[in-house]
């Protein structure tokens, strides 16, 4: 196998408030080989957009503290200039947002909004050109008709054809690296299954290395190689899709998994879920910052746990807990599956 | 398209009927003089009140007086009372002077204000921002009638920059047009600048939190592209509205206070002295002018968001 494309080290995004220092994205580590698709899940505000964003630039300003390490090709993106973040942008890493509907420009046509994005880094390109660029790129996302669609405006679109438009935007200078942050949050369930067989087809067939973010375990399951699961800022479980999905080591993936419904099991009286809600990124508890809503808190979890590999069958399967792994074998059993059970 | 027409003409009528109507009730109704006691002047005996009264129709019933009135206005047969003068000409004559003052009025404050706006945007919350929120609070606070005379005062009496008042044809002398009318455009469009530039900066502030405005960032545009191209051109639609509006309103009225100061012979003057003679028929011919303009000017704003906005469509959108 190739060396990581993207290698990102103990990255730490702060913004400056009122209230004072957020530390939105707290070290977090990973790296993304060709062809790899990385899942990073975790819930609003647990810090997976900002990392996204930031990876491209696009958290950068003066309120922002930005620190470690972005690595692409081995050339790093921490310390490159805006000017330099802008040839990058488009070129050799692609953005897909998740709301398709407010993401394109309302007043332009789509078509010239991809050929926008083609024209700002090849300049030699003629518009005429890029065009026809842009009728092969809808032909290759499944936008039928495409010689006509290219001169539709946004609001012409439906949701999943603009999903598809804006796909085949991120692709249109081939980059090395996509980035799909909610790709298909915003779509119908049967949409959200096209959109993702789209992009494990495109995966696959350009060698893309992907970066999918998502709340969404499914998507996860569907789509991603590698799993990194996130919590205020950092990462609590780092694994590979079946480590994840069939031992997982963090409560707050048990609680995650836990609160899937299952159409293959009988159906709970109650849809389970995490008590509480998400720490204020201001104001965290010591220690493990899942702590206060942990039903198998101890006195360990005062001390903030590493990531690191904790099985000794699974190499790079990391995460942050105390407990020892036979412990959490026995206590993520909730009703003969795997869950979180609600704290007393 | 046709549907569109069709409907801002019904639309249009409408309008002018309902204004002709309040302006008549309200000079002919309302005020407590007889006007043909003030044609007839202060010694009338009154028989000629009498017959003042019989040939101006004063006498008959309101809804006959308004008919007659209206008849008037279209057929062009409305005059004055004294001197007997046809208001149609008399407005005729007074537009070039009003075009002037006001379209070259509007082009300063629509220039100067979305400039200012979009620096004021580009750097918020800079000393630049806070320097330019402050002229702008000020020129939207300060009343025209405070500003014109202050400019006379210090433009044409005190330094003899600019000559004092009065409105040179743009055909007899194209500077002295401009010399002329420099001082009341200025006083006519320091309001606006200051709205404008405040207006479009708050839109600018908003239209950059947009989705679309990150995606143009991400597709890697630069900063200017992305400012010029996304940020401002979707910050202008609602400046449209806005100048479609402001702009129906100064020929219509606003720029009446500035003739008067700045002795301009042009609609807005004419209506004001009309105002204070107590004259009907110009007061009517005036109103009917400028409601007939801000409907005219309403209806090239919509035509013109269609084409801004490609998710309006006229037929939809005037209903």
């Amino acid at each position: 196998m190739s060396g990581p494309l993207l290698s990102v080290r103990d990255l730490r995004v702060g913004f400056g408030t009122e209230a004072g220092l957020v530390q939105a994205v707290d070290g977090v580590s990973f790296d993304l080989r060709p062809g790899e698709v990385l899942a990073i899940v975790g819930e609003s505000g647990s810090g997976k957009s900002v990392t996204a964003q930031t990876l491209i630039g696009l958290t950068r300003s003066k309120n922002a503290r930005i620190e470690g390490s972005v690595k692409l090709g081995g050339e790093e993106l921490i310390e490159a200039s805006d000017a330099a973040m802008r040839q990058l942008r488009g070129e050799r890493i692609a953005m897909i947002f998740q709301d398709p509907m407010t993401s394109f420009n309302p007043v332009y046509r789509l078509g010239n909004q991809i050929v926008e994005a083609i024209r700002a880094h090849r300049r030699d390109v003629g518009k005429q050109q890029a065009r026809a660029r842009v009728v092969e790129l809808f032909e290759a996302v499944g936008i039928p008709n495409p010689e006509r669609r290219v001169d539709d405006y946004p609001h012409e679109f439906s949701g999943g054809m603009r999903q598809r438009a804006m796909i085949a935007m991120a692709l249109a200078l081939e980059p090395e690296v996509l980035i799909a942050d909610e790709p298909t949050t915003a779509l119908d369930v049967t949409i959200q299954a096209q959109i993702l067989a789209l992009l494990e087809e495109l995966n696959r067939k350009r060698n893309l290395a992907t970066i999918l973010i998502t709340h969404d375990l499914g998507v996860v399951a569907e789509a991603a190689d590698r799993v990194l699961v996130m919590y205020a800022g950092k990462v609590v479980e780092e694994g590979t899709l079946d480590e994840i999905f069939y031992d997982p080591q963090h409560p707050y993936t048990w609680g995650l998994l836990g609160s899937l419904t299952r159409l293959d099991k009988p159906r709970p009286v109650r849809l389970p879920q995490i008590s509480g809600s998400p720490p204020s990124l201001l104001a965290l508890p010591d220690g493990c910052a899942f702590r206060p809503r942990c039903p198998h808190e101890f006195a360990k979890c005062r001390e903030l746990p590493e990531l690191t590999e904790r099985l000794t069958d699974a190499p790079r399967h990391c995460d942050r807990c105390w407990l020892g792994p036979e412990e959490k074998r026995a206590k993520r059993q909730v009703e003969g599956q795997i869950g979180l059970e609600a704290p007393a | 398209m046709a549907r569109f027409i069709a409907r801002r003409l019904v639309g249009m009528v409408a309008v002018l009927f309902a204004v002709s109507l309040i302006v008549f009730v309200v000079f002919t109704v309302l005020p407590n003089t007889n006007p043909a006691q003030l044609l007839a002047g202060k010694n009338a005996t009154p028989t000629l009140v009498k017959s003042i009264e019989d040939e101006w129709g004063f006498n008959d019933s309101l809804p006959e007086q308004y008919l007659t009135m209206m008849k008037k206005i279209f057929t062009g047969e409305l005059t004055s009372y004294k001197p007997r003068i046809p208001v149609d000409e008399q407005i005729v004559d007074g537009i070039p002077a009003t075009f002037s003052l006001t379209i070259g009025a509007a082009v300063i404050w629509l220039f100067f204000g979305l400039l200012l706006g979009y620096i004021s945007a580009l750097r918020a919350g800079s000393w630049i921002d806070r320097l330019l929120t402050g002229f702008s609070i000020a020129g939207i606070s300060i009343p025209v009638f405070l500003i014109a005379p202050v400019f006379l005062y210090l433009f044409t009496y005190k330094f003899e920059i600019f000559p004092n008042a009065q409105y040179v044809p743009l055909s007899d002398d194209p500077g002295e047009w401009f010399m002329h009318l420099f001082l009341p455009w200025i006083t006519l469009a320091i309001l606006s600048i200051g709205f404008y530039n405040r207006v479009l900066r708050s839109n600018m502030l908003d239209v950059m939190n947009e989705d679309y405005v990150r995606t143009a960032r991400a597709k890697g545009l630069s900063e200017r592209q992305v400012m010029t191209r996304h940020v401002l051109r979707n910050s202008l639609i609602p400046i449209v509205t806005l100048f479609g509006l402001d702009f129906g309103a100064t020929i219509a009225g606003t720029a009446i206070i500035t003739e008067t100061f700045y002795s301009i012979e042009g609609v807005g003057l004419y209506a004001a002295e009309a105002v204070q003679k107590f004259e009907l028929p110009p007061i009517m011919g005036v109103a009917m002018y400028g409601a007939f303009f801000v409907v005219i000017v309403n209806a090239i704003v919509d035509i013109a968001y269609a084409y801004l906005d490609p998710r309006v469509r006229l037929g939809e959108a005037a209903s």
